[in-house]
């Protein structure tokens, strides 16, 4: 099989001397670091902590329903288990994943900068993050919550006796970790882009890696307030939720949806930046249609903000408002939808090759592309409520958020992973991995869809007998899931004692960050680049490599 | 310059200020002029999170306030006026000092910044005092949602052209003052971190920071307090006068 991926001689090279890693030793100049690479890292090791901790109790779900009888856990511990899950994956994975570890590192490089425009506020945002974990962790360890991820009022206010104050602080100080980091984000491509690096010159990973720092900044102040409120009914039982005093629980759906909504596009956004840049590496091409891609990642925040009361149709929302909510949630198909025919586009007569990152990149079009088929059958009102609150409805999110977001998080680590450490991961057993991880998410969720279609509710730990089989396929898949997990965590410490030396461009890509050594150094460039060809040229490349041959020669 | 510009300038335009360095430019910023624009870039931007942060409150407010009229308008009668429009004044009149500051820092005037800094602590503190006179009130007309509450005050028409309230309407009453505390609370919470964030700069200004030509922090602090001030110019009619008349 043909392959793009050119390293450095191994028998002479060395990583460089100097760079960012060996920029001062021991913890002190890891925990006070405002370099943007060093704070990735720091992120990067901490979600990989808690996606880990998300996903035992994912485990222990699936493990409770591989048989139809409760007989593993009892029905308030599965109540806490599929809660821990969701506000554990969402706030403190999914929503930090790309962002936070590959944005962090690679946007100040895209752009030309040496570093974000904020780089204090960038550590304080890894702090803030950190005691978010502590408390939800706190939380878990004092018995848990069982509300289900959604704070779901009048219940987390009035009927459960949980932690809930804890886990709801823990969220909103995670929240203001996000806000911190879009913020940054924002400004930084705003106003550190190098001379000659103008908007439709970046990489389309800064420009999805900009809508959702869009969302990030509008949308989470609205869930801070909002769970401030819910604490505060819970301490004061002031009424502004609760329906006995005259107040309205609808009003906390729609506070809650209207951040949460736009959080599922926070947290894929920045995976369609991944997979432009996976995509136009591996078939040697520019992505096709840069400018309808750029602007259907902002079409997709814009849009995503009026569509929040979809969730909310089976909850008394008025026959009209669902017809709109309806109609929007339709229309905020169509930029992904142009995603999806662009990437194909650019692989269409391209040198493709099926390199790690590409693999997982295409596992996430397909996958993220059941996901967002069916999440049209759930934004039609008549579907809706058949499938609502069913394991449909689970399956579609997967599909997006662990088909599509988890996909394009790995295919993202993989391919930046030589840049980050300057070394290769094994590359069979990553394919293995990819293709582990592929089979294993197909058949944990595809029986899920037919599941909910059948009418199997979710968030219950006991179903009908005839259920079983159907189950017993998700809970196998979700084992072969975990092996396609574990396996990165096994090679990826091991390739950076024993991995290739990668060599400054491995993938002969074309982005600012793969012309600078790697590991780079702490200043990211050693004169400010001046930017004069387009995103994408391969024959720019090309040039420039053949002109440093000849010049060595 | 607009971002654009920034974007096509050439390095060769700016090849003497990225060799002056001076010790207040940051290491990753090419010119001073990059630097003040993104910091003050980075503030607006902070702003709107924060309007989104109270747009929720008033979200609720606007909601409620349709469907309880009537609890809105007596919970509205129990605030004083006096108090609340000698609180809008002091706030505007620390804005302007805030602003004054602002200038004697962009003019270099080292006392001018002191005493400006100073005046606005004061004023802050001020509001604050006023806001705590008017929250004792409320603690001493029990009217303090959740905590003591007492529904008798809107059964019942403190005014003889009041018409009676409806039982559940005293009820509702609670959302509205639990509304006021929220609101009025968050934003007396934004002075109570302004208020902290002025002593600091007012000892740095002390030391003899902010009259360099590199006054930034200043200007965004200023932009701070405008807003905090803004909010409690839309609070102030919400909470006290619109609703303010008779049943």
């Amino acid at each position: 099989m043909s392959t793009i991926v050119s390293l450095p001689n191994q028998e002479t090279a060395t990583l460089p001397k100097v760079n960012y890693l060996n920029n001062g030793y021991g913890l002190k100049s890891w925990l006070l670091t405002s370099d943007h690479k060093r704070i990735a890292i720091l992120y990067l090791m901490s979600i990989t902590v808690f996606f880990f901790l998300g996903g035992s109790f994912a485990g222990l779900i699936r493990l409770e329903l591989l048989t139809p009888m409760p007989d593993l856990v009892a029905s308030d511990t599965y109540n806490k288990l599929f809660t821990m899950h969701g506000v554990i994956m969402i706030f403190l994975f999914l929503v930090p994943s790309v962002p936070a570890t590959i944005g962090n590192f690679v946007i100040p490089i895209m752009v030309g900068a040496k570093d974000l425009a904020f780089p204090k506020i960038n550590l304080l945002s890894w702090y803030l993050y950190v005691v978010a974990g502590i408390f939800l962790v706190y939380a878990l360890v004092n018995g848990g919550v069982d509300t289900g991820w959604t704070f779901t009022t009048p219940l987390s206010t009035h009927y459960v006796n949980t932690h809930v104050i804890t886990a709801a602080l823990g969220v909103f100080i995670a929240g203001f970790s996000s806000i911190f980091t879009g913020l940054n984000f924002i400004v930084t491509i705003h106003r550190m882009r190098a001379p000659g690096m103008t908007w439709f010159r970046l990489p389309l990973f800064c420009w999805s890696n900009y809508a959702a720092a869009i969302l990030m900044v509008l949308g989470t102040p609205v869930l801070a307030i909002t769970l401030v409120l819910v604490a505060l009914e819970r301490l004061f039982g002031i009424g502004v939720f609760d329906p006995t005093k005259g107040g309205d629980p609808l009003l906390f759906q729609h506070l809650f949806w209207f951040y949460s909504h736009p959080a599922v596009y926070i947290m894929i956004l920045p995976g369609f930046g991944v997979i432009s840049e996976v995509i136009s590496t591996f078939s040697r091409k520019r992505v096709f249609g840069y400018t309808a891609v750029a602007f259907s990642s902002v079409a997709i925040a814009v849009f995503g903000f009026f569509v929040w009361a979809h969730h909310m149709f089976i909850m008394g929302v008025s026959n009209y408002s669902a017809l709109v909510f309806s109609l929007l949630t339709m229309l905020v198909a169509v930029p992904s939808a142009i995603k999806i025919f662009n990437w194909s586009a650019t692989l269409y007569k391209g040198s493709i090759t099926f390199e790690t990152p590409m693999l997982y990149a295409f596992g996430f079009v397909g996958l993220f592309t059941i996901g967002g088929l069916t999440g049209v059958f759930l934004g039609s009102l008549g579907m809706d409520i058949h499938l609502t609150e069913t394991y449909f409805i689970v399956a579609h999110f997967h599909f997006v958020m662990v088909g599509g977001m988890l996909m394009a998080y790995l295919a993202g680590v993989h391919f930046w992973w030589p840049k980050m450490t300057g070394r290769m991961y094994p590359e069979s057993m990553s394919q293995l991995a990819a293709v582990t991880t592929f089979i294993g998410f197909i058949l944990t969720f595809f029986p899920q869809f037919i599941l909910g279609y059948l009418g199997m509710p979710r968030r219950y730990h006991a179903y009908p007998p005839e259920f079983q089989v159907l189950n017993v396929l998700s809970t196998a898949g979700a084992t072969v899931l975990g092996v396609g997990y574990l396996l990165p965590m096994l090679y990826m410490p091991w390739s950076l004692k024993y991995g290739k030396i990668a060599g400054s461009n491995p993938w002969q890509a074309t982005g600012l960050e793969w012309q600078i050594q790697s590991p780079p150094l702490t200043e990211n460039f050693v004169e400010t680049p001046v930017v004069d060809h387009e995103a994408y040229d391969y024959e720019w490349l090309a040039h420039k490599t053949q002109h440093e041959v000849t010049t060595v020669g | 310059m607009d971002s654009q510009a920034i974007a096509n300038r050439t390095v060769e335009s700016h090849p003497t200020e990225a060799h002056e360095h001076p010790s207040y430019l940051r290491h990753h910023f090419v010119t001073v002029e990059q630097q003040r624009e993104t910091v003050s870039f980075g503030m607006w931007l902070f702003l709107l999170t924060e309007i989104m942060f109270f747009g929720g409150l008033f979200m609720a407010y606007l909601l409620y306030r349709n469907w309880y009229y009537d609890a809105f308008v007596s919970g509205s009668n129990t605030l004083s006026i006096p108090l609340g429009t000698t609180n809008t004044l002091v706030l505007i009149l620390s804005s302007f000092t805030m602003a004054m500051g602002v200038y004697s820092a962009e003019t270099r005037n080292r006392k001018g910044l002191i005493r400006y800094l100073l005046l606005t602590i004061v004023l802050g503190l001020a509001f604050l005092g006023i806001k705590t006179v008017e929250y004792h009130a409320k603690y001493v007309e029990h009217h303090i949602p959740g905590a003591n509450f007492s529904v008798e005050d809107f059964v019942h028409p403190s005014d003889p052209r009041d018409r009676p309230l409806a039982p559940d309407m005293a009820q509702h009453a609670q959302i509205y003052f639990f509304l006021y505390f929220a609101m009025t609370g968050m934003h007396a919470l934004h002075m109570i971190i302004g208020i902290s964030i002025l002593f600091v700069l007012l000892y740095q200004a002390y030391h003899g920071a902010y009259v360099n030509g590199h006054s930034s922090t200043i200007d965004n602090f200023g932009l701070y307090w405008h807003f905090v001030d803004i909010v409690w110019i839309f609070l102030f009619p919400l909470l006290y006068l619109i609703s303010r008349h008779h049943l």
